[in-house]
């Protein structure tokens, strides 16, 4: 008899591969069988002609609508336009100027969220402080040599970008303020704040930018025409500031008391308890609000094509219309919601890896 | 609908009367910005639209750039507000545009209480009904009984309903959201006929799958003149505006287009041709701009027969008959003030 170790078998060849993950996880048990077939053939009537029609009988290249002659999409039609739904009315050969802000939005971006890139500081000041001015010189012109462009000439994606990032950018600080005031003990602090949340939360965004766009002007002494995109601006920042302000308030009722009861016990301040302490923990049960929040205010962007800024939705809407492209409107919105899909996807996938790499053992999850 | 029409028509009051007093100046104001502000649609085929270029286009915005032309010279010195419908009216009471060009119904309550004006009509809109050529229909008459896709919710649907009862004729509407998706549903069979304004029936109708299979029925239901409109209380720019759009239609009346206007005012006899071309000095004098202003909207713009052909009528993808928007002596009802 032979006492030796038998070397380990490898597992059964159908419970491993594809097939032992497709027994596992489609055809395991008869009901889960029938689901399978029936919801893959399901996918299959359904998606085939879509996919047919989005790319293999689709027109791609061309000019005109006479070469849109397959019956699939007309990818022509966005690729004539694409300049238009990127920059909007701005001067095409000024255009450099919209991709340099945001070729260098997206290095601060990368320079901040890449973990191994240093000096996050630096970045910090340069995104927050530095970028605003550089863009705005840029994008508005009228110094060192540049064109003035007026507001009215933007639109397209670019526009888009501005409101969502100006929106994003501008409202976190202030709801973070706002949020403090809610929680304070000072009562006219609180009870302004209070008022301020209730009142902007109560309004649809939609109003708000009727009133900025079509009421406000009405009470300016003639003559005073304020901008009416910065108009926009005002009106979604103090509508996303009172929004912020909740989920950052849901952060900080979220930190067991004991902590505030610790900084108070080193003999810290007000403001050094909140920003050493509570904040950056608050802040990083947030992510998940925050990013939820950015989403909906991106999207949210589009409403104001109903004031006439011509922002990514709108200047597609309008390109439909054009009397040489009547019919193509699927092929624009088709575009318009990919590219939103990308940006929001993006900023999803973003804040779930920056929740697993901020994990530090708070919450269920650890 | 009462409460909304009374709100708004508050509103433009207040507005009207808050900057009424300050409104005389116009033409100063757009000499000195060196632009004129002009509030359009953001994208009504035909009317006004930005093309691939990026560059508004359309009937209305021919007049903006008509009255840039005259007050300055230059029909590119135009600036473009997409404005919706709603907003229009406080746009141009509250000094945000000079000049409302954007497919807008000249009617009693909006002349004379909004705190504007109207300058004149530069298209004749009605609404219509679309049939398929091949029911040999001649008449609205005939669509006794017949099924009929309409927007819900508009105008036209009761326009609809209020004309079909007075002729004692039966209907059955089938009603959509939008426009296009009437005019969609018409297209695949599901009703006889499809009704909307005509300038945006003929629009809808390129997108069909075969154009040259739908027509329009004689009849026309309701009255929808298009036009201009600027604010009240400041005559000047009002006349400026009037007879820029009334210099287009005379300049298609006396035969002079973009292509022979230097020609014809070097070398014509016409009287009539000379004086809109800044032959008799002091013409332009009451409206304080130069004597050749409407050499320059023919020279830059064009004729009305010539902007209306690029962009509604045979030169364009909706190839909208001229019909009533013909010339008064070419059995339409276009007419201008002569020009002396």
């Amino acid at each position: 008899m032979k006492y030796e170790l038998q070397p380990t078998l490898p597992p059964p060849a159908n419970t491993i591969g594809v097939i032992g993950w497709m027994r596992k996880h489609l055809f395991n048990g008869p009901l889960n069988s029938i689901a399978t077939l029936v919801l893959a053939w399901l996918a299959f009537t359904l998606l085939t002609p879509v996919i047919d029609w989005a790319f293999f009988s689709a027109n791609w290249a061309g000019t005109t609508r006479e070469d849109c002659t397959s019956g699939g999409a007309c990818w022509v039609f966005v690729g004539q336009r694409i300049d238009q739904f990127l920059y909007g009315f701005y001067p095409r050969e000024e255009t450099w100027r919209l991709n340099l802000s945001f070729f260098l939005m997206l290095a601060l971006i990368l320079w901040l969220a890449i973990p191994k890139i240093p000096a996050k500081g630096i970045a910090a000041v340069l995104t927050l402080v530095v970028f605003p001015v550089v863009a705005f010189f840029l994008l508005t012109g009228g110094v060192f040599g540049l064109e003035a462009v007026d507001t009215h000439q933007w639109g397209g994606l670019s526009l888009t970008l501005v409101l969502a990032v100006v929106g994003m950018v501008a409202s976190l600080p202030l709801g973070v303020l706002l949020a403090l005031g809610r929680r304070s003990e000072m009562p006219i602090v609180k009870s302004l704040s209070v008022v301020y949340i209730e009142i902007w939360r109560g309004v649809p965004l939609i109003t708000v930018l009727f009133m900025a766009s079509v009421m406000l002007p009405l009470f300016f002494p003639e003559g005073m025409s304020f901008d009416k995109l910065l108009r926009a601006l005002i009106g979604i920042t103090l509508f996303q500031t009172a929004y912020m302000a909740e989920v950052v308030r849901g952060g900080l009722q979220a930190i067991p008391k004991g902590q505030y009861e610790a900084a108070d016990s080193l003999g810290l301040g007000y403001w050094q308890k909140m920003i050493m302490i509570i904040l950056p923990q608050a802040l990083k049960m947030m992510i998940p609000g925050v990013v939820n929040t950015f989403i909906a205010l991106f999207k949210d962007t589009s409403l104001v094509l109903i004031i006439g800024l011509f922002d990514l939705l709108a200047i597609v809407q309008a390109a439909t219309n054009d009397p040489k492209w009547i019919g193509y409107a699927t092929e624009g919105y088709v575009f318009v919601a990919l590219v939103f899909w990308i940006f929001c996807f993006s900023m999803s996938r973003y804040s779930q890896y920056l929740e697993k790499r901020l994990q530090t053992g708070h919450g269920n999850r650890a | 609908m009462l409460r909304k029409a009374f709100i708004a028509t508050a509103t433009l009051s207040l507005a009207a009367a808050a900057t009424g007093a300050q409104a005389a100046g116009t033409l100063d104001a757009v000499k000195e910005q060196g632009y004129v502000q002009c509030g359009v649609t953001s994208g009504v085929p035909g009317f006004s639209v930005p093309d691939e270029q990026g560059n508004w286009v359309g009937l209305d915005v021919d007049v903006c750039r008509a009255v840039a032309a005259a007050a300055l010279g230059d029909a590119s010195k135009v600036k473009y507000t997409p404005l919706n419908a709603k907003e229009r009216f406080t746009a141009l009471a509250s000094g945000e545009i000079d000049l409302l060009s954007r497919v807008t119904t000249w009617t009693l309550t909006r002349d004379t209480q909004l705190g504007i004006n109207f300058a004149g009509v530069n298209y004749y809109d009605g609404q219509g009904f679309m049939v398929k050529k091949d029911l040999g229909l001649t008449s609205v008459k005939e669509l006794d009984g017949a099924t009929i896709c309409v927007q819900s919710g508009t105008t036209t649907e009761l326009n609809m309903a209020d004309y079909f009862r007075t002729h004692g004729l039966e209907h059955t509407p089938v009603v959509f959201d939008t426009n296009e998706q009437a005019a969609t549903a018409f297209d695949t069979g599901r009703c006889d006929a499809f009704t909307t304004d005509l300038s945006q029936a003929y629009g809808l109708r390129t997108r069909m799958t075969d154009p040259s299979s739908v027509v329009a029925l004689p009849e026309v239901i309701s009255k929808e003149p298009l036009g201009p409109s600027v604010r009240q209380g400041d005559d000047q720019w009002f006349n400026i505006v009037k007879w820029s759009l009334n210099a287009m239609i005379n300049a298609e009346e006396l035969g002079v287009t973009s292509a022979n206007v230097d020609e014809m005012k070097a070398s014509s006899e016409n009287p009539s041709v000379k004086r809109l071309l800044g032959g008799e000095a002091g013409l332009a004098e009451g409206m304080g701009i130069s004597d050749d202003w409407a050499y320059q909207i023919v020279k830059q713009v064009g004729n009305y027969g010539e902007s209306f052909d690029r962009n509604v009528g045979k030169d364009s993808p909706q190839n909208i008959d001229r019909g009533i928007n013909n010339l008064w002596n070419n059995g339409g009802i276009m007419y201008a003030p002569p020009i002396r």
